[in-house]
């Protein structure tokens, strides 16, 4: 399993989005500090969900974190977040 | 956790400087692009702020971490106050709310 299809898993059992986009960008971050050989070290994700209603933006930042709690304390260097309502993403 | 030794060090910043940016590389050489972007959003908007290089200690670069209970870096204070990091700053920049915050704290911005 991919690092990707581990960030898909963990946050459709967290969100239940009704998007969820999971791109690896760690090719773009080659060579740099954090970036290992097998790539999978830098992630731009958008989560659409319910479950971000009435919540500000550091608090949902803080819940997908917390979600991938195990991830960005190993393999992930960075994650570029996009976190929405379905409202707001309409 | 509070007794982090970095944390001293992080509250002495962030209660002695209106705008802190914990990031990667210092204001003029960021040596990460999230970081760059954030600094190029203040810049633009005209802010003074101090930027600590978390790079120059491992105990600092963890410890901001912890101390915001976020997991990575870029991280903006204003007056003492955690904004967020790359995605928030410049979503907030965008929308205009960052500048809006900044008056709102009284923090003068040029532009």
């Amino acid at each position: 399993m991919t690092m990707a299809d581990t960030i898909r898993r963990k946050l459709t059992e967290a969100f239940k989005p009704i998007r969820l986009d999971v791109v690896d960008d760690s090719h773009r971050h080659a060579g740099h500090a954090g970036a290992r050989p097998g790539g999978e070290t830098h992630f731009n994700v958008a989560v659409v969900s319910e479950a971000f209603a009435g919540k500000g933006r550091i608090e949902r930042q803080r819940m997908v974190f917390k979600a991938l709690e195990a991830e960005l304390a190993g393999q992930i260097h960075a994650l570029a977040l996009v976190t929405r309502t379905p409202a707001e993403d309409a | 956790m509070s007794d982090n030794p970095a944390f001293e060090q992080i509250k002495k910043d962030v209660a002695e400087n209106d705008v802190v940016l914990f990031m990667k590389g210092s204001p003029a050489f960021p040596q990460c692009g999230f970081s760059a972007t954030v600094v190029q959003v203040l810049n633009h908007v005209g802010v003074k702020f101090k930027g600590v290089n978390v790079l120059e200690s491992m105990e600092l670069r963890q410890g901001v971490k912890e101390f915001s209970n976020w997991p990575t870096i870029p991280q903006l204070y204003v007056k003492g106050e955690f904004v967020g990091g790359c995605d928030i700053i410049r979503e907030m920049f965008q929308t205009g709310e960052l500048q809006t915050l900044l008056k709102e704290k009284g923090v003068d911005a040029a532009a």
